[in-house]
């Protein structure tokens, strides 16, 4: 029946898949739920890509590319935050420009890394776990960033639900002025909360160009930022269920290339296309429930804030 | 007695572009004393408490609390200093729970679970039940409130600052917010009371602050001052009582029989089986506290939620399941509460305010051509006719005041001829004397035949210009009664749930 896919492999590699999704999908999760909508996850993703790609080349080691990505995307969005939280420009718009001039500024920064090899990240060597028969493969056989993503997931779960922080954070998404009136600094926590999310962009970008890919050509996130936004709104807002979204969308992806090196009889168009599509239907069905997923949308979410005094 | 003095305030100014919102303000609060902060919509009061509160920062002058010097920088200064705040319009967050709420406006809360059972504890203490597990957006304005009045109690604050604390409760509520308050004071607490509503003021607190254009014009003990006196002190004018002429009541100009809808808004309340009717040159005045289906109501009466065809008839003809312009058409206009976003769009200028609802009945398009000049017209005419103050009619509506919105967006609905008027909270947030001018206003359209229906969460306004008095509670309409021999006891069980029999078991 699997026709040659094995099912250990199927879902180590969606793992592995998932991660730059992942990574994008929990900063924006922090963004959102800060009251921001920063649809420019697309260009932080590819700045990141590029940027980390750029710091691994240069210093050699994996590691601090990913810093380099994580930084790339913070960049980016500072650019963001600047236009929206203090200039108070449309969010929507700013995030569409911010995906546009990511596109266009990484392309021109790669241009002389083409066709080179980042340094490899490998697997974590977790010793005699690794041999485990299935699980070895499945759990216990990946780079650190595999663990680290699901680490990410688990903190910010943590920090939302249990945290001051957390708390506070929530409570500028669902109403900015009641939290001015509070006496909290809305334009502060909110730029950090941007500043993080185009962070781990960044990272889940420069996961991609080192790690997935691994080298550099222009547009190389593919659309991954865009898969990201929707997995944000498919869970809800929910930390752990835009992990189960993420492997969810990972593992149609792995999946439509495995069929295709199978030799599935189905265009290959059809399947490369799978990914979006679902996300398109998912998108429809979870705003079509009667605004029951709607319902759990922080208040603020996407309105600009500005104390009057 | 004397007590220690508190809080001083001396010479405290604070000017905006264009406005001095404080002038040279001073007064003093002792430690327990219940003070009040009088004056109209302008006047300069929500300033100076948000100085208090470390919102804004004074211009000049200075505050002094304990004979220290008072300068808070932020609000979380100012809890630590012992002065908490309950705002106006609830500083809530209505998909958080209770308890979540309440941590958010404490400078160092308990865990999760400690603070619960403080919650449990305190509220149970000033007689103000409340379920820290309970989502705000779930409860009752009344509860709203206790959230916020648990929250600064927890903090065992020296100062609590009340804005327009009762607005939108029913009377027992405010009964038992007046005892809390009292317990409060009893034990030491200062109170400083913002309101406009004078005989709460009389009743409640010993001395009283009033304010007029940011200036301090009078200090007073308020039992020894009648209410009549303070108002005078507080619009510095002679005020007259609207006057209402005894028409004949006519035929039944608009009938609500048996109207359910589902509400259209987030935590909102669903009508339920409402009827009533009011005839021609009738006056209908409905009560209740704010979030119990007084939105709904004007929706599905302006037409902006429909229903089935025969729920809602204007002149016997079904107009249920038409949309707005229908119904103005028939002569029915109506004005939401909500001033910006409803009433009128916040970037458009009153002249595209007053075309968007006037358009049809004032002829104001040709051929799907708008006509400027008669437009232009028409909003002068508003203008001119209910005192808006404004640079002109091209300005946006965002940029008038409340009050000056307020009178804009009825009177634009009034000018249009109407042979039936729907309002909701027609003089929110207006002063006095604007207040006055809009309800006469409305008695001498009903005094021209028209029908109204006015849903007010004021009681001494309904009373002044109803002439049948209903009340929604949870979506549900009370049998329209005659105001003349109503009781404010009646009232209050009216508008906390009782229907028909309870109301006649506790009114003997």
């Amino acid at each position: 029946m699997f026709g040659g896919i094995d099912p250990a492999l199927l879902i180590a590699a969606l793992m592995v898949a998932s991660v730059p999704i992942i990574l994008a999908a929990i900063g924006e999760l922090i963004v959102e739920r800060a009251g921001v909508l920063n649809l420019g996850v697309e260009g932080m993703m590819i700045m990141g890509a590029v940027c980390g790609f750029i710091m691994a080349v240069q210093t050699g080691s994996a590691v601090m590319g990913f810093v380099g990505g994580a930084l790339g995307g913070a960049a980016l969005s500072l650019i963001f935050a600047l236009l929206t939280q203090v200039l108070l420009a449309n969010q929507v718009a700013s995030g569409l420009a911010l995906t546009l001039f990511g596109l266009g500024l990484s392309s021109l920064i790669g241009q002389n890394f083409v066709g080179i090899r980042p340094p490899a990240t490998g697997a974590v060597p977790l010793g005699p776990l690794a041999d485990i028969p299935f699980f070895g493969r499945v759990l216990f056989s990946h780079d650190w960033v595999v663990y680290f993503s699901i680490a990410v997931v688990a903190v910010t779960w943590w920090v939302l639900k249990a945290t001051r922080m957390g708390l506070i954070l929530r409570a500028v998404g669902e109403s900015h002025d009641a939290a001015h009136a509070l006496g909290y600094k809305v334009r502060k926590i909110r730029v950090l909360a941007i500043m993080f999310g185009g962070a781990m962009a960044g990272m889940g970008g420069a996961y991609v160009s080192l790690v997935r890919v691994p080298q550099w050509t222009d547009g190389i996130t593919a659309g991954a930022g865009w898969i990201a936004l929707a997995i944000v709104v498919f869970a809800s807002w929910r930390p752990w269920r835009a992990l189960v979204g993420a492997y969810l969308f990972g593992g149609i992806t792995v999946l439509q290339l495995n069929l295709q090196a199978a030799g599935a009889r189905i265009p290959v168009e059809y399947l490369s296309m799978s990914p979006y599509l679902i996300t398109i239907l998912v998108l429809v069905i979870m705003s079509s429930g009667k605004g029951k997923a709607a319902l759990n949308a922080p208040a603020s979410l996407g309105q600009n804030f500005h104390a009057s005094r | 007695m004397t007590r220690p003095e508190l809080l001083r305030v001396a010479g405290v100014t604070k000017a905006y572009p264009g406005v001095v919102a404080n002038s040279d303000v001073s007064f003093a609060i002792s430690e327990g004393e219940i003070h009040a902060l009088l004056g109209e919509n302008g006047a300069g009061k929500s300033t100076l408490v948000k100085m208090i509160y470390g919102l804004v920062k004074p211009d000049s002058g200075t505050m002094t609390l304990r004979g220290a010097a008072y300068t808070p920088a932020e609000p979380h200064a100012a809890r630590a200093s012992g002065v908490a705040m309950v705002f106006q319009h609830f500083s809530l967050f209505e998909a958080l729970n209770v308890a979540e709420n309440v941590a958010l406006g404490m400078e160092n809360p308990p865990p999760m679970k400690e603070l619960a059972s403080r919650i449990k504890a305190v509220s149970e203490e000033y007689g103000l039940p409340l379920d820290p597990a309970r989502m705000v957006g779930d409860l009752s304005a009344g509860e709203r409130q206790r959230v916020e009045i648990i929250r600064c109690l927890l903090q065992d604050p020296k100062l609590l600052i009340m804005d327009e604390p009762t607005s939108v409760l029913t009377p027992q509520e405010v009964d038992i917010l007046f005892r809390t308050l009292r317990q409060l004071s009893a034990e030491g607490t200062a109170i400083l009371y913002i309101s406009h509503k004078l005989e709460e003021i009389r009743t409640l607190c010993d001395e009283a602050t009033i304010l007029r254009r940011g200036k301090v014009v009078a200090t007073c003990t308020p039992r020894e001052r009648s209410a009549r006196e303070m108002a005078e002190l507080m619009v510095g004018a002679t005020l007259t009582p609207p006057e209402r002429a005894g028409t004949a009541k006519g035929a039944v100009a608009l009938e609500v029989v048996d109207l359910s809808v589902a509400s259209p808004i987030q935590f909102g309340t669903s009508l339920k089986n409402v009827s009533f009717r009011v005839a021609k040159g009738e006056v209908l005045g409905i009560a209740g506290v704010a979030g119990n289906g007084q939105d709904e109501l004007l929706l599905a009466l302006s037409g902006e939620v429909r229903a089935a065809r025969d729920t809602v008839r204007i002149d016997g003809t079904g107009v249920g399941d038409t949309g707005p312009n229908a119904r103005r058409a028939l002569g029915l206009v109506a004005a939401p509460e909500e001033r910006l976003g409803h009433a009128a769009a916040p970037d458009m200028s009153l002249v595209e305010n007053a075309l968007l609802s006037g358009a049809l009945r004032k002829g104001l398009t040709k051929n799907g051509f708008i006509d400027w000049a008669a437009t232009e017209a028409f909003a002068a005419g508003i203008v001119k006719d209910f005192d808006v103050r404004t640079p002109g009619t091209h300005v946006a509506a965002r940029a008038l005041s409340g009050g000056n919105l307020q009178k804009f967006v009825v009177g634009r609905e009034l000018s249009q001829t109407p042979s039936i008027i729907v309002i909701n909270q027609p003089t929110w947030g207006v002063d006095a004397a604007a207040a006055a001018s809009i309800r006469q206003a409305i008695l001498d359209h009903a005094a021209g035949g028209a029908a109204v229906v006015v849903i007010s969460q004021d009681l001494d306004e309904l009373l002044e210009i109803a002439d049948s008095f209903a009340a929604l509670n949870e979506g549900r309409l009370t049998t329209p009664r005659p105001v003349q021999g109503l009781t404010v006891d009646e009232i209050g069980l009216m508008m906390g749930g009782a229907h028909g029999m309870e109301v006649a078991h506790h009114g003997h």
